[in-house]
């Protein structure tokens, strides 16, 4: 009869902590909005912030509860989750403008020509707080691959030149590699664009030409070929105004160093 | 006054000479499971604490007045383990409600703390030693604060070790496991430390 004590007490602890359990279930209980789910499982879930929320959760909670209404903030997502969006809260769908990065460097100034020997962490942040990096262009490319790693669609690889190579085909347009670049030499454009220019160098032509066979020299030949004005040199650099450009790619054809590219390179999903 | 001391040289005794993780070898788990980042690490050492705290306070009255006067002190593991594991469920609904962002960074690590060997074992380690009421509420908050110091540190080490040079067979868990048994043997330095602060 011993045995019975042990197990009275067992069942009745058990009994004690279920009660506790079933009473705090319904008087903590969260009421979850089933909509802010469903926008959950819409968008890309790359939490990415471009949408200017704290990821996706953060998105589809202001969503649900009404404190955002537009539903076309989700870059990466595109023109089907704004649909999809759209078509949970019952509201007219809006187009995303959709977006590629494109990083803005050739990577021609000698990638085997070191100002020193780099032995630190090897990424670009680190090698960036050293002279601005180990190569002789400090507006470079340092080709250690910090966007590659934050790329939540791996559309980042390094080429033999050394510098960061963004395969528009795979690029979503969340701009985590423009935040991530120590350089801020990766940029975001509409996907409609054909014309860039692969280069950030704001010092004086001559010294460009001594490290560089592509950077800008600011010779302003682009700036007065363009029928459109969308182009203007400053601190010794071409800027496309893409509010006036009309990808017609007469400044590429005047450019003598080459550092203007046309195509559908820029903007491969667009096109296919 | 002799009393405050002992409770002092308990507490200390707790976080710095008989750390539970880096000393006995109790909750490795989220040692090495939630210590990537530093917050993420002090919120899992905050919640460690609070569930530690709050289990103290049920076992120690469980075991002296329940366990103890039915002559029932064989069962102390699974009662034990019973209202360890609904205390932690009913941690996660209050969190879950009160808390949301601490709930979600903590994911699936405050469910492992309802088998974590190092809340168990602090309960059970309070009436082994024969601590009473007050004395246990202290061992209990000393420990915690170790488990918290322990987790924060070796946060810390980590984000050193993702910059460091490794090679290639030692990255990841190896290394972290090396780390982890060296910040173990620095806090050997602390043996006997507290008893001659105090004296």
């Amino acid at each position: 009869m011993d045995i019975l004590i042990p197990i009275a007490l067992l069942l009745l602890l058990g009994a004690a902590c279920a009660a506790l359990l079933t009473l705090a279930s319904v008087f903590f209980a969260v009421k979850e909005d089933k909509r802010a789910a469903e926008i959950r499982d819409c968008l890309p879930g790359a939490n990415c912030g471009s949408c200017g929320f704290s990821g996706c959760d953060g998105y589809a909670k202001a969503l649900s509860e009404g404190k955002e209404t537009r539903t076309n903030l989700c870059t990466p997502g595109g023109d089907g989750v704004a649909r999809d969006i759209a078509e949970i809260l019952g509201t007219s769908p809006s187009e995303v403008e959709e977006v590629v990065a494109y990083v803005a460097c050739n990577g021609s100034c000698h990638p085997k020509d070191k100002k020193f020997i780099y032995d630190g962490p090897k990424t670009c942040k680190g090698a960036n707080t050293l002279y601005s990096g180990d190569r002789f262009c400090t507006f470079a490319c340092l080709g250690y691959g910090d966007c590659a790693a934050v790329c939540p669609r791996g559309a980042i690889s390094i080429t033999e030149k050394g510098v960061a190579d963004i395969d528009p085909r795979k690029c979503i347009g969340c701009g985590l590699c423009v935040k991530t670049c120590p350089n801020n030499i990766i940029h975001l454009i509409r996907d409609t664009s054909r014309v860039v220019v692969k280069c950030s160098n704001k010092d004086k032509g001559a010294s460009v030409r001594k490290y560089c066979t592509n950077g800008c020299i600011g010779c302003g030949k682009c700036q007065k070929v363009c029928p459109e004005g969308a182009i203007t040199v400053t601190d010794n650099l071409a800027h496309i105004d893409y509010e006036k450009c009309i990808n017609c790619g007469s400044c590429k054809s005047v450019c003598p160093v080459g550092c203007i590219h046309e195509g559908n390179f820029i903007c491969g999903a667009h096109f296919e | 006054m002799e009393e405050l001391k002992s409770l002092i040289l308990i507490l200390m005794g707790g976080v710095l000479i008989n750390n539970y993780v880096l000393q006995r070898f109790l909750g490795i788990c989220p040692f090495l499971g939630v210590s990537k980042k530093v917050g993420q690490a002090t919120g899992m050492g905050v919640a460690v604490i609070f569930v530690m705290l709050v289990a103290t306070l049920v076992t120690w009255p469980v075991q002296t007045f329940i366990l103890d006067r039915f002559g029932l002190g064989y069962l102390q593991t699974i009662v034990f383990i019973l209202i360890i594991a609904a205390l932690v469920q009913f941690v996660e609904i209050i969190l879950k409600r009160f808390v949301p962002a601490l709930y979600r960074s903590l994911g699936v690590y405050l469910p492992l703390i309802t088998t974590n060997c190092a809340v168990l074992g602090v309960t059970i380690n309070n009436i082994t030693d024969g601590y009473n009421f007050v004395e246990s509420v202290f061992s209990t908050l000393g420990v915690g604060l170790g488990f918290l110091l322990a987790m924060v540190l070796f946060a810390g080490v980590r984000s050193k070790l993702d910059n460091a040079p490794c090679p290639k067979a030692m990255q990841g868990l190896p290394i972290t496991l090396i780390s982890a048994s060296i910040v173990s043997l620095s806090f050997y330095g602390f043996l006997g430390i507290v008893e001659n602060i105090l004296l």
